[in-house]
């Protein structure tokens, strides 16, 4: 089937220009789907403070973080000519499954003219999720969307893994920045491979470009897990580029969130490695029913993060998002029960980066105080704490 | 048996049925004071800062509920309609008290989960068997609880569309309760917009009602009209509301401005109320297609009485100087 491969070539006639909004890497993979249907693409530039001022104009006040970039990339795009606008639906409780309509509202008062496509899951239905991708690309059949899927699936998974992996070599780099170089060059080798098998090489010789990093295998590092609402995770702009910053601090991460895991119809998460049962069997004991969004996500992985042994768990999420703020809520029974401190970091327009460091660095400086035994673990009920942290303390103050 | 029902969020929507169906299971009922300064801030300080003031107050009331009861009915109410949710919040509150029940020494909770999500007629069997289980109760007994229950919230409805206020059917605020001044000559009606448990909370709203009524205009709420008929106007949307609160709110607003039952609205949001962000988007559209001036009060646990007060008047003056959209009968 060449004509799967044979990316780039813009069905002629239709004039449909589609755009969608940024997530992360999210942009490598959908170039490489419309690529091989054929659809012309127009990527919103890359996430910026002129995208956060364009999106927080024209958003309702407290709509939360990735509504308002959500809203600048689209502006961005209609402005160099994308004609229609693809978003992902949902069925709640979280926002997110509402944002379309809202946004799609938001822009034609203002005046906007487009076409919008609402792309909803995949248990919806398959015909409708067939037919949505059939409306941007006429005439695709259903066996060849299914193989096109198949192949830019494999090619998203190939960079989250990259993505992965870069998050562990950077914490034991020598030259401050290699990884994050090495990464760009890796994904670019990921982004000319075509067919199934092609991908397989190019990954091969991606992940050696980062293993080719120069190392320090005697570093003392830090074993952090960052866990919290999808977006912030995987947009590095929203959280002002936080795992590079943690990496630089020769802090080993790992992220529970992945693009390909959070668009799977499948939920295994592959990239993250434990399945969603798994995860959600650990919330139990906290939180034992689906808040929409990652909330029950949050408490899993946190109790995960401490009985494999991490050092400390960082929280993400953006100012007033609803399930994270209900994990955040019961986060610090977590902290007590399972002796892990947790750091919860809220996002919004307003956030400086600045803060931010220095609150991580604080965050840091107290692991590294309890792995060395200079610190009480984490107070329990009745016992008055001996030192200082704003995360872990709140369970003992509550 | 004594139980507690929180005086804050659903309370104001279920507190018929809620207190019937324990009261028929044997229990003895009590609810936690008005809310009041003492209340809120002890909310304000255990609950986490972003929640909305609702929720906050939620936290406090469950602890003024500590040493007169021997549990607390926090029912986790996933779902009141088919596909469709309450708001995320109301999903996890059982878990969010629960996380921080030892630490303040709150009695144990009861937590029956009441989702008709996938199926309504589950939340029945949902309820029997919390009466069977926690309270050994048999099938026919519960049943008919469950029957009575439903009656009183039938009754409730019914009044409330056929005129009463909330606020005269529920125990409520005696600040609350307006000076009541007859609707005169040009009076103005305005449409009040926003969840109940904040609306009617007289302490959250500082006293809205009270305010508006003696400012002289007539109150329109959304429970004055029958549920059915604000469900099907709110289907006027691209995309159905997944959240069955937040659909009340926008069918009020859409039966309104078609029915031109208002001159103009007052919708009243709390401070990071997830769905409402994103639903006042289309609610302020909605106004404006329509010609209807509308301002957006948002509320949190700083609100101040003065500029409540300032905004109140202006809009209120605002009206009184348009032209009125319904002749006042």
């Amino acid at each position: 089937m060449n004509a799967l491969t044979g990316s780039g070539r813009a069905r002629p006639g239709t004039g449909i220009k589609v755009t969608t909004p940024h997530m992360g890497n999210l942009h490598l993979l959908l170039e490489d789907l419309f690529g091989r249907l054929g659809v012309e693409y127009i990527k919103p530039p890359l996430s910026s403070t002129k995208t956060l001022q364009i999106g927080v104009k024209h958003s309702p006040e407290f709509a939360c973080l990735p509504l308002k970039i959500n809203l600048g990339n689209f502006i961005q795009a209609l402005e160099k000519g994308a004609n229609t606008i693809a978003m992902a639906g949902g069925h709640g409780p979280c926002r997110f499954g509402y944002y379309g309509i809202v946004e799609e509202r938001i822009l034609r008062d203002l005046g906007y003219d487009f076409r919008f496509v609402m792309l909803e899951p995949f248990g919806d239905g398959p015909w409708t999720f067939y037919k949505t991708f059939e409306s941007l690309a006429p005439g695709l059949s259903i066996p060849s969307l299914w193989k096109i899927l198949k192949v830019s699936f494999a090619k998203g998974r190939a960079i989250d893994r990259l993505g992965r992996r870069s998050l562990q070599v950077r914490a034991y780099e020598v030259n401050r920045g290699d990884t994050t170089r090495a990464l760009k060059e890796a994904e670019k080798i990921l982004a000319q491979a075509g067919t199934t098998e092609e991908i397989r090489e190019a990954e091969a010789a991606a992940v050696a470009v980062i293993e080719g990093v120069e190392q320090d295998p005697e570093r003392d590092v830090l074993k952090v897990g960052i866990v919290g609402e999808f977006f912030l995770l995987l947009e590095p702009f929203s959280n002002f580029d936080l795992e590079e910053a943690l990496g630089h601090m020769g802090v080993y991460l790992e992220r529970c969130v992945w693009v390909t895991d959070w668009i799977a119809p499948r939920k295994d998460n592959k990239i993250f490695g434990y399945p969603k049962k798994l995860i959600e069997e650990k919330a139990a004991p906290f939180l034992s029913q689906n808040v929409g969004g990652e909330g029950r996500e949050t408490i899993g992985n946190t109790v995960m993060f401490a009985e494999r042994g991490f050092d400390g768990v960082i929280q993400l999420l953006p100012f007033g998002c609803m399930p994270e703020n209900i994990a955040s809520s019961i986060l610090p029974k977590v902290q007590q029960v399972h002796d892990i401190p947790v750091q919860t970091l809220a996002f919004d327009e307003q956030t400086g980066k600045a803060g931010m460091v220095t609150r991580v660095e604080a965050f840091m400086d107290l692991l590294w105080a309890r792995r060395n035994g200079r610190l009480i673990s984490v107070p329990r009920r009745g016992k008055k704490p001996e030192a200082a942290c704003g995360g872990c303390q709140r369970a003992g103050t509550a | 048996m004594r139980v507690g029902i929180p005086r804050s969020l659903l309370y104001y929507k279920y507190l018929p049925f809620w207190k019937t169906f324990l009261t028929e299971i044997g229990l003895e009922v009590e609810t936690s004071p008005l809310t009041n300064k003492q209340i809120l801030s002890w909310g304000v300080e255990v609950a986490e800062n972003e929640l909305c003031v609702p929720v906050k107050a939620f936290y406090g009331h469950c602890m003024a509920l500590r040493g007169r009861v021997d549990a607390i009915f926090v029912p986790r109410v996933v779902s009141v309609e088919e596909r469709e949710y309450t708001c995320p919040k109301f999903l996890g509150l059982p878990d969010m008290i629960g996380a921080v029940a030892d630490n303040l020494g709150l009695p144990p909770l009861l937590t029956p989960r009441l989702n008709q999500r996938e199926k309504p007629s589950e939340f029945k069997w949902q309820l029997i068997n919390f009466a069977r289980e926690e309270f050994g109760l048999g099938r026919l007994e519960a049943a008919m609880a469950l029957e009575s229950a439903r009656r009183a919230q039938r009754r409730y409805h019914d009044s409330l569309v056929a005129g009463r206020r909330p606020l005269d059917l529920l125990p409520a605020s005696r600040l609350n309760r307006p000076r009541w001044r007859p609707a005169g000559k040009g009076t103005r009606r305005v449409g009040l917009l926003g969840h109940p448990y904040n609306l009617y909370d007289g302490y959250i709203t500082q006293n809205l009602i009270a305010r508006l009524e003696e400012a002289g205009v007539e109150l329109v709420v959304p429970e004055m009209t029958d549920q059915h008929v604000l469900m099907e106007a709110a289907t006027d949307v691209p995309k159905q509301l997944y959240w069955t609160y937040e659909k009340e709110i926008m069918g009020a607003i859409n039966h309104w401005t078609e029915q031109k039952k208002v001159d103009g609205v007052i919708y009243v949001l709390a401070f990071a109320c997830g769905p409402d962000s994103l639903v006042q988007v289309l609610i302020e559209h909605r106004a404006r297609e329509h010609k209807v001036p509308l301002m957006s009060l948002t509320i949190d646990e700083h609100s101040g009485e003065a500029g409540l007060v300032t905004r109140i008047e202006a809009f209120v003056d605002m009206l009184m100087r348009k032209k009125p959209a319904v002749s006042a009968a």
